[in-house]
């Protein structure tokens, strides 16, 4: 349930400078007999680096191969930095600071700064790739083979340098190239109706084809002097056929045009060739949208009816978790807290089993347990009951909480009895002389001097449950469906999960949309927490 | 299968990063191979890169081997999870780092042709030596995009200690299995169709065309129009149906696939609608069973979906014309296709191989197939949702009015597919 508190351990900081353990000034000191007999570090130092700059070198070669200049030009300027930070005497901190650095860059802005960017795309299906590319697919999906048109046993061929291919049509072999149509070929000798030889001519066999595939599947030789008597291709360089395209793209107006009906269709804002009546053509190509997609959840008409109920029932559940999972946990902590009990280790680590277990085996097991007919505890623990226990809207709300009180009580658990231990016993003692009772106790003293170490961790755990995924989409699937519902949406569905519905399950995948929703998530939990936080300062000051 | 959206993006921006770092796989540009002799037949070299998921690689491996013993093209093999192999397509082929060739099922064309990832496929003359309804599955806007080598659909499954005969209509069967139920005390069930939480459309599909309510309208070619067709009075029929049967407790929504399938192998019904996957588990407990097509409920004949394996040609291969070699000429067939057969367990599509296949059960599986492809849009995906829970909450009885509830479904499929 709660990786923050894995995240929250400080690592050290890894380096591979055996030397900067000492001190700069006593590196100064002995700066000669340093440099010339260098210790075993240095040798550490030197082949560690070694192995991150040809990584790097290898990196930079093969992303330069496949042209991809930024990924070159970040990992020239971070061999550099490495470099520089470990064979600089005067980088001590830097050597401290730059993997770590690196790592924040790569893993952390680089993700956030290309999350906000295809926020602001409409990247997803249909908008897949860059212009260029959809202009070539819809050329390539709008070739129509001219009914009737036989098969040809196609020869390719270099006439005068130039490929072309030769055909045989009514017993007569023609050659034809990409700026010449068929002509007679003389002299051609045809097996097995097929140009095997001609004078004049370089036959091509198949394994030259295979080498200049682009050129030979791109080959396109008219016909006749009349266009639209159709054109031939060829996909697999043995067989052409007769093509007429459906539609043509004209680079010069940057538009499609249908050849049988004339319709033009011009590039449009949201990267789409569009006609004048509004037919769209697919592919489209990537292009921004501006705030277009922050918008777009609130102004769909199907989204806005279930907007409310979820976003309730996300602070809801959030909430509920957090104080059901905190008082069960703190419970058990005194519980156990207290030495008059007996095998308190045993019952300690048995508590802690269910954190143990992936959240996600957890919810799967749980939704089998809850199955109305074959469940364990409709079967076994209810004696043959049959309650709906995830299809009912209430019932089900009420599993998702039961669920997550059993997987995350024992986070809870071990973090009171932690801040248990460390609340020193003389105050209880001196609140006991005072003569305040145990619930006096709880509420003036224990609970307050507790809430200081442990107000944080439950506002972590708060973010955390606002976007517990996992959970919901496991156990539920964030069902029930509201009943005629225009979306995949249910009553237990949190925003996290609606979005994942609108944006994936919804028809065509939306990445931006997903990225700019989940932008707002982000923004709504951290403020939040900003709150939180600045209320336990407070507590602080006790 | 599914990750959250933030991981995704992170997953997915890390691997264009990653991408970006990785040696391109489809450029290649041998240089002509042996050129010893003055034989003026260059030997083919060059490498083609093919995408294929742990449920068929073992099927494609000796194939690989074979292709490259023929031809001297190597056929790189590349595993991708099955859970991952669409969208990292449709994610990658537009950097240039995809493969050439993607062998997947054909409900996938709808999503690789909207995203321009797939080019089409020139079957010519050959086009009539397949099964059509194989190829009208990997038919998009007129235009074929994938050589089919397989083909998949459910029928009736019959326990044949149980039954020994089927009558020809749907509810002379639940009689009769209601019979069996009365008789023996181990049978439970009259007849197991697998539902689940979720719902399943896809296994009460054939019900449902039998009252003559297909999902979408037909061209004439097979593939399918945008146009539903399963509302009106025929789909009200079949909603009807569904809560007759729901509330007999013919259909139970707790029953998944799982369920069903260990009830069946333990006798406790006398018949199972469902497909050739779960034909080895019973061939395994000693069963006898018969494969017959599910007997008509609203009167029309009983459709089946068809699904169809194939192989895709990436839209930016650098190899078209290897490509095109291995997809239509090796892998289309009758010595492959009859191999595919026997390492994967489905019907060829390809007539000739189709012909002689012996397994008796495959074959009656096969002739329990009619003309309807499994419907590749690219909103499939949200269709079978709001189709599989709106039948689930009609046998379930949460929605009290089949019909409503079914225009309901309709209007919510039509928003989905107008976006």
């Amino acid at each position: 349930m709660t990786e923050q508190q894995v995240a929250e351990r400080p690592t050290a900081p890894v380096s591979g400078d055996g030397g900067s353990r000492r001190s700069p000034r006593r590196l100064r000191g002995d700066d000669s007999s340093h440099a010339r007999r260098p210790g075993s570090g240095f040798w550490v130092k030197l082949a560690l680096v070694a192995i991150v700059d040809a990584l790097g070198v290898y990196g930079i070669l093969t992303a330069a191969g496949v042209h991809s200049w930024w990924i070159v030009a970040s990992l020239a300027l971070g061999l550099v930095i490495v470099n520089w930070a470990y064979f600089s005497r005067r980088a001590v901190p830097a050597k401290y600071l730059v993997p770590g650095l690196l790592f924040l860059l790569v893993y952390q802005l680089f993700t956030m700064g290309y999350t906000a960017y295809v926020a602001f795309t409409n990247y997803g299906d249909g908008h897949n790739s860059t212009k260029s590319d959809a202009i070539s697919a819809i050329s390539a999906q709008n070739q129509e083979r001219v009914e009737g048109s036989a098969a040809y046993p196609v020869t390719v061929v270099l006439d005068g340098g130039e490929l072309g291919f030769a055909v045989v049509q009514d017993g007569q072999a023609e050659v034809g190239t990409a700026d010449q149509p068929l002509q007679p070929l003389d002299g051609a000798t045809v097996e097995g109706g097929k140009v095997t030889a001609a004078p004049g001519v370089e036959i091509l066999q198949f394994a030259q084809i295979a080498q200049r595939s682009d050129e030979v599947t791109q080959l396109v030789v008219q016909v006749s002097d009349d266009p639209a008597d159709g054109t031939l291709r060829t996909q697999d360089g043995t067989t052409a056929y007769v093509f007429s395209p459906v539609l043509k793209y004209d680079a010069s107006t940057d538009t499609f045009t249908d050849a049988k009906t004339g319709e033009t269709y011009t590039p449009s804002d949201h990267g789409n060739f569009v006609s004048a009546d509004g037919d769209v053509l697919q592919p489209g190509w990537r292009v921004g949208v501006g705030f277009e997609n922050f918008t777009a959840l609130f102004q769909d008409s199907r989204v806005s009816s279930l907007f409310v109920q979820v976003t309730l029932w996300t602070f809801a559940f959030a909430f509920l978790s957090v104080a059901t999972t905190f008082f069960l946990g703190l419970f058990l902590a005194m519980v156990f807290n207290d030495p008059r009990v007996r095998g308190r280790k045993i019952y300690r680590s048995l508590l802690i089993l269910p954190y143990a277990f992936p959240a996600f085996l957890s919810a799967l097991v749980w939704k089998g347990m809850l199955n109305t007919s074959y469940g364990f505890v409709n079967k076994v623990l209810l004696h043959g009951a049959s309650i709906d226990w995830l299809g009912d809207p209430w019932l089900a709300k009420l599993s998702v909480l039961g669920v997550n009180l059993w997987l995350g009580f024992p986070y809870m658990f071990l973090i009171c009895t932690g801040a248990l231990q460390s609340i020193p016993g003389d105050v209880m003692e001196s609140a006991k002389l005072d003569g305040a009772g145990p619930f006096r106790v709880f509420r003036s003293i224990t609970l307050p001097l507790l809430m200081v170490s442990v107000a944080p961790l439950l506002i972590a755990s708060f973010a955390f449950n606002f976007n517990n995924f996992t959970l919901i989409y496991m156990l539920t699937g964030g069902g029930p469906d509201v009943v005629g519902a225009p979306l995949q949406i249910g009553s237990t569905d949190l925003l996290i999960s609606m979005v994942y519905s609108v944006a994936f399950e919804s028809g065509a995948a939306r990445y931006g949309l997903a990225s700019a929703v989940s932008i707002l998530i982000f923004i709504a939990v951290g403020l939040i927490s900003w709150l939180g936080f600045r209320r336990t300062r407070s507590l602080e000051e006790l | 299968m599914r990750r959250s959206i933030l991981s995704a993006l992170v997953v997915g921006a890390a691997s264009l990063a990653l991408a970006a770092c990785s040696s391109g796989s489809g450029d290649d540009s041998g240089d002509g191979g042996a050129s010893s002799t003055a034989s003026s037949a260059p030997q083919l070299s060059g490498t083609l890169t093919v995408w294929v998921d742990e449920t068929r690689i073992d099927s494609f491996k000796p194939l690989a081997k074979e292709y490259q013993e023929k031809t001297g093209v190597t056929v790189k093999l590349v595993q991708k999870a099955s859970g991952d192999i669409r969208a990292d397509f449709v994610k990658q082929v537009p950097t240039g780092q995809g493969p050439d060739v993607i062998i997947g099922a054909h409900d996938w064309t709808g999503q690789f042709v909207t995203n321009g990832v797939v080019q089409p496929i020139q079957l010519g003359d050959k086009k009539s030596d397949f099964e059509p309804v194989s190829v009208s599955a990997f038919t998009y806007d007129g235009s074929v995009y994938g050589l089919p080598y397989a083909t998949e659909n459910i029928a009736l499954v019959r326990n044949n200690k149980l039954a020994s005969d089927t009558p020809d209509t749907f509810d002379d069967l639940v009689t009769q299995g209601q019979g069996v139920v009365a008789k023996d005390s181990t049978v439970k069930y009259p007849v197991l169709i697998q539902q689940g939480a979720e719902g399943d459309a896809y296994h009460l599909y054939p019900l449902q065309t039998s009252f003559g309510a297909p999902v979408f309208k037909q061209n004439t070619d097979g593939s399918y129009t945008n146009e539903i067709a399963m509302g009106g009075d025929n789909g009200h029929k079949f909603a009807e149906y569904l809560q007759k049967l729901g509330k007999e407790k013919v259909l139970n929504v707790d029953i998944d696939g799982q369920k069903a399938h260990d009830a069946f192998i333990k006798g406790q019904s006398p018949y199972m609608v469902t497909g050739p996957w779960y034909v080895n588990d019973f061939k395994k407990a000693n069963m006898d069973v018969t494969v017959l097509p599910v007997p008509s409920a609203g009167g029309e004949k009983s459709l089946p979906f068809v699904g169809v394996q194939g192989a895709f040609i990436s839209a930016k291969t650098q190899n078209a014309i290897l490509a095109n070699d291995f997809v239509v000429n090796f892998l289309g067939s009758e010595a492959v296709q009859t191999e595919l057969y026997k390492s994967g367990g489905r019907s060829p599509a390809l007539t000739s191989a189709l012909d002689k296949v012996d397994d008796p059960i495959l074959k009656q599986f096969a002739a329990a197939a009619g003309t309807a492809p499994m419907p590749s849009i690219p909103e499939m995906d949200s269709v079978w949702q709001f189709w599989g829970k709106t039948e689930v909450q009609i046998i379930s009885g949460k929605a009290s009015d089949p019909d409503k509830a079914w225009d309901t479904m309709v209007s919510n499929i039509q928003k989905a597919i107008d976006g």
